[in-house]
Order: structure tokens, then C-alpha cells, then sequence
């Protein structure tokens, strides 16, 4: 299972990284929110998987969940989503102001 | 008394809550503003005097102990940089109501404000890599707020390619966290250190802490990872850019300051040995920015870059005199870039415009201001008697410990480049006939350069009473040297 799970973080990766580079700005944000799929993904197997254990540790007990790598995540996800949500007003906004959405035009010079 | 440790964060997170009630009455929230900046001027006051006289304050959040819950430290080196932030918050909470922001004011300046401040603290005070993370976030977001306030066409555009860079290395932050975690099974500084030290730092644990630097290094602005900078800083108020410029790259610096004096300690060849090529990088590549450009702000903005260098460099060297002299800098230079910066605010202001070849003779309307930013000039590029002037001397003191003569000579030649930089500045601002810039009307300025002035007071009192300082500077330098300190005195109580 931890083999799948680093292969999908991998593809997120790759696949957030490609959107990233590209010009338009509606996919670099596309892009952002992938990235962040997959850390997410990736803390998850960090934390080695397991089903249908609880998340407590009494003495005695081998096999259990642990706890901690979800209360990352889920912090992490919080923020990535306000930010998703940020970038997403700023790029509307910013596309609106500037009349464009290219990157490449939304360079700017120097005594502004 | 633990639960002084977590002051720092609540009053500003407080005041901040309050004054988004008070949004609309822009004299009730610049009277709030003040008064909270003041209140948490005086606890960072008493809790760095308390920490400096009986040691470390650790709170153990929730009761929970401390591999296992979230820790507050509150050593010396968080103690002088939380109290250092608050200065500078105040001098800013007393210039903000005269910068002509009040537009801005209703839109929740002073709520991004406190907050911005909330995260800083944190980020200080935090003994655990994720609640690190966490810090960041909120002083992130509260500039994300802050540089796109006001909303014009060029912020709108920069600030953008500001959010993205850092998003980008915000998640590589989660993703070097988990990396860690798999590792050593824990998220608490302290016992990732006494982790680490028990395997002695093998192979992976290396690439994680090279992983982390690059995180931090974004940033922190550091040489290959800078140029997101400088545009940025310059677009938002004069009041936004000193506070990004005093703040932000500190935040990242003190985290590569604290990591690697503690966690990543035992292959400095590979490591350290690397910083001291980056600081020398970072020197000479931010003063040539600083050199190539006739635009104020961004000669300001630039010059972070090799100032992040200089104290760099004594994380590099590693010993206690570089390690002190990093601390001293970092001190002097939070306060001297934000007096920069609100004296460039403050002659952009005055002459109409930030591009020096349509400037000229602002000494004969505004002489103290130029005669402050002259002093200010002397103090970043360090002559003595001013405070650049002790950090700098005790960095290359500790780079010729270690043998390292070329970043020594870079480390002058830069020095020189930096205050001609900013002399520039001078020249052609404020030499020249009267005439130059035609007859300009005089503006009231008082009100802005006061807390200027306080703050170069400060700057100067920091290098001629050096000796006040040096000793407290000097044993938390030896404190950061030896790791089993902080391990011990969080872990084992």
C-alpha cells in the first residue's frame, strides 16, 4: 500500500510541477493545489499505513495508528486551502486589474 | 512562570482581534494600536530580563510532557529577538498614522498588523518543527493580507509572484517535515536533536537537513533564492516594506540559525562548510543589485541580501565568536532596515518620487532627514562606533578563527559597495542646488521621523554601549554551541 501511495505523491508531484511552469495563470494555481495534494499524500505514507486500528497506544498493544501524522495533514490542509482560496480572489483580481493573464507580460519593469 | 513563555504571542493575537472590531474608526484603532504595541513592549522587556537572569522558560502547552505535546522555549536567543520585534513594532504602530495610509487603515491594516507579528513571535519562541510551520503560515498570510493592501496594478502583480514562491516552499517545508518524521519518528526540536546526535547524522539525515536549508533559505533570500525579493518589498506602503524587511528574512535566517546550531551539528563539512560559500555568494550578488538600480526602495531592498549573507556566515564558521557575531548582527539589522526603509518612505514621500536622477537639494528643505539617513548609512555598512561595526568585526573575527581568509576580504570589499550604495542615495537626494527639483512645497515630516530617529537612537546605543550587551550576546552564543542545554533542559525536567 505505502508503494501506491508514494507513486500517486510522485505523480501529484510531477503533474503540479508541469502545471506550474506554464504560463496561463489559472494552471500555475491548479498546479499549487496539486502540490499540496500531494505533501499531503506523501506525510500520509510517512506515517506508515494501517487499517482498522485505533490511534491509541495502552501498554501492550503493538499494532496501532499513529495519530500524529493525521493531526498534520489536517493542519496542512487547512492552509492550503485558505491559500487556494487566496490565490484563486488574487488571480481574478489581478487578470482583471492588469487585462491579461500571461505571465509572461505580467513581468513589470523597473522605476514603477 | 511558564506561562510567560506564550505572552508574546497572545497580546499581539489579542490586540489584533480587537481592532478588527474597530475597523471603521480609524482614531480608536490608531490609539488601540499603539497602546497593545506598547503593553508587549514592556512584557518582551520583562520576560528577556527574566530569561537572561534565571534561565529558559519552557511551557509544556495542555500539560501534555514534552516528547509528546507542544513545547514553548523561550531561551535567550528567542527572548532578544521577540523583544527586538517589539521595538520595531512600536516604531512602526507611531510612524504608521502619519504615512498617509488611512484608506488602508479601515481596510484592517492594523488587524494583518498584529497578526503579522502573532506569527513572528511564534516562529521564535516554538520548540517544534511542524508548530514552525505552522508560525509561518500565519505570518505569511498575514502578508499575503498586507502586501496586496490597496490593491493597485503593479501590487496585484507582485504580490502574486510573492504568494507563489512561497506557497512553493511551504510545501516543501510539510514535505521535508515528513521526510523527518519517518526518520527519527518525532516533530519536537529537542528530541529530533537527540536523535539525530545518536546516529550521528547519517547519509539521509544530511540530505534532510541540506532539504531544510533550502526551504529556509527561500525565505531568508538567500544567493541562488533571492530574486523573488526585492520587487516585492518595495510595491505595498513604506510602513508594509520595513516590516517585511526588518521581519520576514529574519524569521527564515533564525530558523537556519537555530536548526543547524542544534540538529544538523556533526557533519559540518558538508554543511557548514557550504553556507560560508553561499554567505560570500549572497554578499556579492545583493550589493550588485543594490548598485545596478537608481530606484531607493529597491537599493534598500536589495541590501537585505547581504546583510542575510553576513549573518550566514557565522552560522557557517561556527564557533563562539562568529555565532555571536551573527546574533549582534541580526539584531542590529532588524532595526537599522526598518529605519531604512521609513527614511526612504519618507523622502519618496517628500520629493514625489523613488527614482534618484529626478531628485536633488532635499538637504536645504529637509536637513535632518538627511543628516539621519547619512547616520543610518554609517551603521549598515558598520563604521565604527555604531553597531554593524561590533557584528561585523566579531563575524570576520570568528571567519579568521576558522582560517577563512577570501570571505573576509569579500566580507570588506561588500561592506564598502553597501555604504557607497547607500551614500548614492545621498549624493544625488540631497546635494545639488536648491533648485533641482524646481520649488518644492515642505511637507510636515515631524511626526515621521520621530520614531525614526528612536530607532537610530537605539541602533547607535547598541554599538557605543556595546559593552552592556556583548556579555548576554557572548553566553547565549555559548548556549547555542553546546545542543545538550536546550536538549536537556526540554526534555528532562
Amino acid at each position: 500500500m505505502e508503494i501506491i501511495t508514494s507513486i500517486l505523491a510522485g505523480i501529484l508531484f510531477a503533474t503540479a510541477i508541469y502545471n506550474m511552469l506554464q504560463k496561463q495563470l489559472l494552471r500555475i494555481v491548479i498546479g499549487t493545489a496539486l502540490l499540496s495534494h500531494g505533501a499531503h499524500i506523501l506525510i500520509f505514507t510517512m506515517g506508515r499505513l494501517k487499517t482498522g486500528q485505533p490511534p491509541i497506544l495502552i501498554d501492550g498493544i503493538e499494532s496501532y495508528t499513529d495519530p500524529l501524522p493525521q493531526a498534520l495533514i489536517l493542519t496542512s490542509i487547512v492552509i492550503s486551502f485558505g491559500v487556494t482560496s487566496l490565490l484563486l480572489v488574487l488571480a481574478y483580481r489581478s487578470t482583471q486589474e492588469n487585462g491579461t493573464d500571461n505571465m509572461e507580460q505580467l513581468r513589470g519593469n523597473e522605476n514603477e | 512562570m511558564s506561562n510567560l513563555a506564550i505572552l508574546p504571542i497572545i497580546i499581539p493575537l489579542i490586540a489584533a482581534i480587537v481592532l478588527i472590531f474597530f475597523n471603521k474608526s480609524v482614531h480608536i484603532s490608531r490609539a488601540l494600536a499603539k497602546l497593545f504595541s506598547i503593553i508587549s513592549l514592556g512584557t518582551a522587556g520583562y520576560i528577556t530580563w527574566y530569561v537572561l537572569e534565571h534561565g529558559s522558560v519552557i511551557l509544556e502547552t495542555g500539560d501534555w510532557i514534552a516528547p509528546y505535546g507542544i513545547v514553548l522555549v523561550m531561551d535567550g536567543l528567542a527572548a532578544i529577538l521577540v523583544l527586538t520585534t517589539n521595538v520595531i513594532t512600536t516604531a512602526c504602530a507611531f510612524y504608521a498614522p502619519h504615512a498617509g495610509l488611512e484608506k488602508r487603515e479601515r481596510f484592517y491594516f492594523y488587524p494583518f498588523f498584529f497578526f503579522l507579528i502573532t506569527g513572528v513571535s511564534g516562529a521564535f519562541i516554538t520548540g517544534d518543527l511542524f508548530n514552525l510551520f505552522v508560525f509561518f503560515e500565519v505570518l505569511l498570510m498575514a502578508s499575503y493580507g498586507l502586501i496586496v493592501l490597496g490593491g493597485g496594478k503593479v501590487q496585484l502583480r507582485e504580490s502574486l509572484k510573492y504568494l507563489l514562491i512561497n506557497l512553493f516552499s511551504s510545501m516543501l517545508f510539510v514535505t521535508t517535515v515528513a521526510f523527518l518524521y519517518a526518520v527519527v519518528g518525532t516533530v519536537n526540536m529537542a528530541q529530533i536533536a537527540e536523535r539525530v546526535q545518536e546516529v550521528e547524522q547519517q547519509g539521509i539525515i544530511t540530505t534532510i537537513g541540506i532539504l531544510l536549508f533550502f526551504v529556509f533559505a527561500t525565505k531568508a533570500a538567500l544567493f541562488p533564492l533571492y530574486y523573488w525579493l526585492p520587487k516585492s518589498y518595495i510595491v505595498p506602503n513604506p510602513v508594509i516594506s520595513a516590516l517585511f524587511g526588518a521581519l520576514l528574512t529574519k524569521v527564515g535566517i533564525y530558523s537556519i540559525l537555530r536548526v543547524f546550531s542544534l540538529i544538523f551539528v556533526h557533519r559540518t563539512d558538508l554543511t557548514h562548510e557550504m553556507f560560508i560559500w553561499i554567505a560570500g555568494l549572497s554578499m556579492i550578488f545583493g550589493v550588485i543589485g543594490a548598485l545596478s538600480t537608481s530606484n531607493i526602495k529597491l537599493i534598500i531592498a536589495y541590501n537585505i541580501i547581504p546583510a542575510i549573507g553576513f549573518i550566514l556566515l557565522g552560522i557557517g564558521v561556527l564557533n563562539e565568536s562568529g555565532i555571536s557575531g551573527s546574533i549582534y548582527y541580526l539584531v542590529n539589522d532588524m532595526i537599522i532596515k526598518t529605519a531604512l526603509f521609513l527614511l526612504v518612505g519618507i523622502i519618496s514621500y517628500v520629493a514625489g518620487t523613488s527614482d534618484l536622477r529626478k531628485m536633488g537639494g532635499l538637504i536645504h528643505y529637509y536637513p535632518s532627514l538627511g543628516w539621519l539617513l547619512f547616520l543610518s548609512a554609517a551603521v549598515l555598512a558598520g563604521l565604527p562606533p555604531f553597531s554593524g561595526f561590533i557584528g561585523k568585526l566579531l563575524l570576520l573575527k570568528g571567519a579568521f578563527e576558522q582560517g577563512e581568509i577570501a570571505i573576509v576580504i569579500i566580507g570588506l570589499l561588500t561592506s564598502l559597495l553597501i555604504l557607497y550604495s547607500i551614500v548614492k542615495i545621498f549624493i544625488n537626494g540631497f546635494w545639488g542646488d536648491k533648485e533641482t527639483m524646481g520649488n518644492i512645497e515642505k511637507k510636515p515630516i515631524k511626526g515621521l521621523l520621530t520614531p525614526v530617529a528612536a530607532l537610530l537612537a537605539l541602533a547607535v546605543l547598541l554599538g557605543v554601549g556595546a559593552e552592556l550587551f556583548y556579555p548576554s550576546i557572548e553566553s547565549i552564543a555559548a548556549y547555542l554551541l553546546d545542543p545538550e542545554i536546550y536538549i536537556d533542559s526540554v526534555l528532562k525536567e
